[in-house]
């Protein structure tokens, strides 16, 4: 194929990727060393109340937003360096005293500290669940297959939204699974009281959703391991588990890999939890951060400075995640190139 | 073909594997099964803490709404034959009787008619019919489990939920036909050349992929709310606040997906031989006819198994649709929070059930017409890598 005509191919994709994703990204990175306000006005304003007699009048210098001839507020936007930034992070608050409660009462911190935790634990319990569920379903009998597949796939296909409610909803208040665990630990619970408790649900919730993925993938995957291979480990005498760890867990290697980097970009953009389980008190998530600085808050604005800040601060993180990958991705590319 | 002896499984871990399934069913089915339960019973009943009055809903009965035993096992075999004629039946049904070149209409035909055929059978034509039946049966007719359908009465129609609906097809259709157009073009392209550029287009979609929306959503926010003074001296007086169109979402949403959609169609377009295009541009063909006279006939699969996951992420967006659209014209899943945020009266939660419920149920028809798409789309990434 022609260049030329590769370029008319992938024209409109490449015009929408520019404009509504790179464009963004520079746009976010130039709003957050920028701040926008809305401007005051120094009013003279004279109080005067009626006394015995005589009327005192005081006259007091209040702040009024100044507004144009449409009524509309005027604002104004200023260069302010790595402010928005310092807000968002405040290190000096934050590393004064190095106790762990203290950082943790600053909202990226501790939206960084349940980002990280819930990532690299739901990590390992999806993709071990899944591996489980195929090896288990790859040695079941043929008939059953569809059915099994069928519904292990309803909750990777659920509005992640709606898939947290329904976990939500069977631990609400007295909700069947409080109580079943609480006629079975007979003690008293109250599963949206604590932080802790939350997190649990919510890295149930991710494990629930994502583990049919890996099922389905690493399903596929055995369905390509060599059988002679098999076969020569069982005549060299390897038991079940030596097959499992020296045939079959290298063959699905490239699955393992492939399936750990979709979920580590999944997961650390989690967001729906937080949005499904209303546990915006108790833990945050950094998606969740920025979401809230662009929703508008009780005096009608949208701190669209700190939300580019704490964006940028996310993508340090995700790039950081993705440069092993983006490491390997190039040496095979230069290796097939040579 | 059995297995060799040596490989051959022990009782203790045939025991095991089948408890393992069995376990990992009930966990994967249960929340769904749970909330369908709850939104058919009175709020007393979807709350209550023992599993058996959610079940039997035994306040609702009381006020007299249930099912008989009839009722059940005709009801229940009126879904299983839906789902058997989906799984069997349809897919040659299309086949048969679509258009050559147009093999994915033929599908999304297919699927709503299965769908409009499965809701007006449960919902209207069943229901009078089995009225008449339950009264002359005596006990087999007489009701055993509680069942209402108010809250999703009062769901759709007092709360106007049929508004949300209709944004929803609006937004996913919008996202599904644009990002296939368009994606399906660049996977052809990108597939088929060897080119350095193809490659690092390849690894930045792959970064954007990785990207968090909430960073994209922050770029257009100020965009969008003040784009009718940006776009004025350009497009003069008439410039549109993109704030809150669902075009402009529908815009984003396609953007955002293009990263995967192109992975996955260049993963498809691969395994159609390029001996193909070769033989037709011989023939005489242009590179666009060859595309859409040659490659798309057999290419049909994997545009349906992309269209599948586009339809997904539009369908279930929440971030992007609740910042970018204004409460007037929300689509379904945001639009749900609303229930819960209040949450001031039992009912007003089983009527958050009750959206729940039917948001997942066009997932639940989705998944039980397309089961081997969204396998093979599943597969397609990983196995190609």
């Amino acid at each position: 194929m022609k260049f030329r005509v590769f370029l008319g191919f992938i024209a409109p994709s490449m015009f929408l990727m520019l404009v509504f994703i790179a464009f963004p990204l520079v746009s976010v990175f130039i709003q957050s060393f920028y701040t926008t306000t809305t401007v005051y006005e120094n009013v003279e304003v004279e109080t005067c109340t009626p006394g015995f007699g005589t009327t005192t009048c005081v006259t007091e210098t209040v702040a009024q937003p100044l507004k144009d001839q449409n009524g509309d507020l005027v604002t104004e936007t200023s260069f302010v360096g790595l402010e928005s930034y310092k807000n968002i992070l405040r290190l000096e608050e934050a590393f004064t005293d190095f106790s762990w409660s203290s950082l943790m009462a600053i909202d990226f911190w501790k939206a960084l500290r349940f980002t990280l935790v819930f990532t690299l634990v739901t990590l390992p319990l999806a993709i071990g669940l899944g591996l489980l569920i195929a090896l288990a379903v790859n040695n079941f009998t043929q008939r059953l297959r569809g059915q099994i597949i069928f519904i292990s796939l309803l909750p990777f296909i659920i509005t992640p939204v709606i898939g947290a409610l329904s976990i939500r909803w069977l631990f609400i208040g007295d909700g069947i699974l409080t109580a079943f665990l609480e006629w079975w630990l007979e003690m008293d619970i109250a599963m949206f009281a604590q932080a802790w408790t939350i997190e649990l649900m919510m890295m149930f919730y991710r494990v629930w959703h994502v583990a049919p993925f890996a099922f389905v993938v690493f399903y596929a995957g055995l369905q390509t391991v060599n059988n002679d291979t098999l076969e020569s480990a069982v005549i060299d005498g390897a038991n079940r588990f030596e097959r499992l760890r020296y045939v079959i867990i290298p063959h699905l290697m490239p699955l393992i890999v492939f399936i750990s980097l979709i979920h580590l970009m999944d997961s650390y953009r989690v967001f729906e939890e937080i949005v499904g389980f209303s546990s915006q008190s108790y833990v945050i998530s950094l998606q969740w951060l920025t979401y809230e600085f662009l929703t508008l808050d009780e005096s009608g604005t949208r701190s669209i400075e700190r939300a580019s800040a704490n964006s940028m601060m996310t993508m340090i993180g995700i790039v950081i995640i993705l440069i092993p990958l983006l490491q390997k991705t190039w040496r095979d590319h230069k290796a097939r190139i040579l | 073909m059995a297995a060799p002896k040596a490989l051959q499984m022990s009782a203790s871990l045939r025991a095991g594997v089948i408890s393992l399934i069995a376990v990992w069913c009930i966990i994967a089915a249960f929340p769904i099964f749970w909330i369908a339960v709850m939104s058919v019973k009175e709020p007393v009943d979807s709350f209550s803490p023992h599993p058996l009055k959610v079940i039997f809903g035994p306040e609702t009965l009381a006020s007299g709404k249930g099912l008989s035993i009839i009722d059940l096992l005709i009801g229940a075999g009126f879904i299983y034959l839906i789902a058997w004629f989906s799984a069997k039946k349809l897919p040659r049904l299309v086949n048969d009787h679509s258009p050559f070149n147009l093999v994915f209409l033929g599908w999304i035909v297919g699927a709503l008619l299965t769908g409009l055929v499965g809701f007006l059978g449960l919902g209207l034509v069943l229901p009078p019919l089995l009225g008449m039946f339950n009264s002359f049966l005596g006990f087999l007719g007489s009701p055993i489990v509680g069942f209402t359908f108010e809250h999703y009465l009062a769901v759709w129609i007092e709360n106007e939920f049929y508004r949300n609906f209709n944004n929803s097809l609006i937004v996913t259709t919008g996202v599904v036909t644009i990002s296939l157009t368009v994606g399906t073009l660049a996977g052809y392209g990108l597939a088929r050349s060897g080119s350095n550029l193809a490659f690092w287009i390849l690894i930045a979609a792959l970064i954007f992929r990785a990207l968090p929306h909430s960073v994209l959503v922050s770029g257009y926010m100020p965009v969008f709310i003040n784009s009718a003074e940006i776009l004025e001296p350009i497009l003069g007086s008439n410039a549109p606040t993109l704030y809150g169109q669902p075009l402009a979402v529908i815009a984003v949403l396609v953007s955002i997906n293009q990263p995967f959609t192109i992975w996955m169609l260049r993963a498809f377009f691969q395994n159609i031989p390029s001996e193909l295009d070769e033989a037709a541009r011989v023939d005489g063909c242009t590179h666009l006819k060859a595309f859409w006279w040659v490659i798309m006939p057999v290419m049909w699969p994997g545009v349906i198994t992309t269209g599948l996951f586009s339809f997904l992420l539009g369908y279930n967006d929440y971030l992007v649709t609740s910042l970018l659209l204004d409460s007037q014209n929300q689509t379904m899943v945001p639009a749900i929070t609303g229930y819960f945020n209040r949450e001031t009266t039992m009912t007003d939660q089983v009527e958050a059930v009750a959206a729940a419920v039917s948001i997942t149920a066009p997932l639940f028809l989705l998944v039980m017409v397309f089961q081997r798409q969204i396998v093979s789309g599943l597969t397609a990434g990983a196995v190609k890598g």
